[in-house]
């Protein structure tokens, strides 16, 4: 259950983008997870209102974007979507891939409450 | 663009809201990469080791230390819950060992590895283990600043966990398939099969069998530690 210190990281970094905005409150917070980030999204999901208790992100909702797997093939070049522990192409059957997408565990966006100026 | 000052933060023009675009552990990360400079500045071999519990990780490094003798100059840092037991079987084999307890924790952190690091003079270290908790799962995620990751499989568990944990087995540089005296009375381990499932997750790390109890496959694998070592020497 790692998912609670990464959950507290992404706490530590919409801090971070509040004050240098100036900004008291945090309305939205979006997060792409990829499956072969090793995180859960619906754990991570969960982890979220423990992390943020007392933080400037307290009231804020957190969007999880769940980003597909694809590889791209070395072999005959095809790109395919794939499930995490079959990373081969889909066209050739190859395992020489690389991955394109799908290891992301990435903060976007965040949106802002009130702005102090 | 840097992580610390704000300059990757632009702000958006409507609605208050601001484009990050930053990795979630970018703060491990950062410490990983400066854990990793430490490291490369001393000519020094960073591996991660990782497995399940009880896959053999500490008799393995005890086996290595042992065989290796004075060829090369070994540190462990060691990541065990709540003991030192781990680490007091390291030091009896003469090596320091710098023990990181991490209670509950899961995994460690290149700000465990950090610390601990404060307690090893690396002048006098030639390859530095550091022995993850026992997980298949949480320790993937997170950079120690290690140059190579090492996974364990030992025969026992089944030869598919490269399949059931694919996040950590894409992770490896090296896959060791431990306690491989048992396979003669394993017939449900198949050494074929988890290179395959090392393959189907696109990984061409190499697999070596080795036993630390008998000593069966040693030779290649610190021939390989030989070769890794030699070439940051």
């Amino acid at each position: 259950m790692h998912e609670l210190a990464v959950c507290q990281a992404l706490i530590g970094q919409v801090t971070d983008v509040a004050q240098d905005n100036k900004a008291s409150t945090v309305s939205d917070i979006y997060v792409s997870v990829g499956p072969l980030s090793g995180v859960e999204a619906p754990l991570l999901q969960n982890a979220f209102p423990i992390a943020a208790a007392g933080t400037i992100a307290n009231a804020a909702t957190l969007h999880l974007d769940a980003t597909p797997i694809r590889v791209h093939c070395e072999e005959c070049g095809a790109e395919s979507e794939v499930k995490m522990n079959r990373l081969t192409c889909k066209e050739c059957g190859d395992w020489r891939t690389t991955l394109l997408s799908g290891d992301e565990l990435l903060l976007q966006r965040v949106v802002l409450g009130e702005i102090n100026v | 663009m840097c992580d610390t000052c704000g300059c990757n933060v632009t702000p958006a023009a409507d609605d208050h809201a601001v484009e990050v675009l930053q990795g979630l552990l970018a703060a491990n990360d950062h410490e990983a990469l400066h854990n990793r400079e430490h490291f490369s500045r001393h000519n020094v071999l960073a591996i991660n080791l990782m497995s399940s519990p009880g896959a053999g990780k500490t008799s393995l490094l005890e086996a290595t230390i042992e065989a290796l003798g004075t060829d090369l100059r070994i540190a462990v840092v060691e990541g065990d819950l709540e003991t030192e037991n781990d680490a007091n079987r390291i030091r009896k084999k003469g090596v320091p060992a710098i023990q990181i307890s991490t209670g509950s924790a899961c995994h460690l952190d290149a700000h465990m590895v950090h610390h601990a690091l404060h307690e090893l003079d690396l002048d006098d270290v030639d390859v530095v283990f550091i022995e993850n908790v026992g997980n298949l799962v949480c320790p993937a995620s997170f950079d120690l600043g290690q140059h190579i990751n090492v996974a364990l499989l030992s025969t026992p568990e089944g030869d598919d966990k490269p399949a059931k944990y694919p996040v950590m087995f894409r992770a490896a540089d090296l896959v060791l398939i431990t306690k491989s005296d048992l396979l003669e009375v394993l017939d449900d381990f198949d050494p074929v099969a988890a290179e395959g499932y090392v393959r189907q997750i696109a990984n061409p790390a190499p697999l070596y069998n080795v036993s630390a109890k008998t000593g069966a496959g040693m030779d290649a694998w610190l021939d390989w530690i030989r070769s890794e070592a030699g070439s940051r020497a």
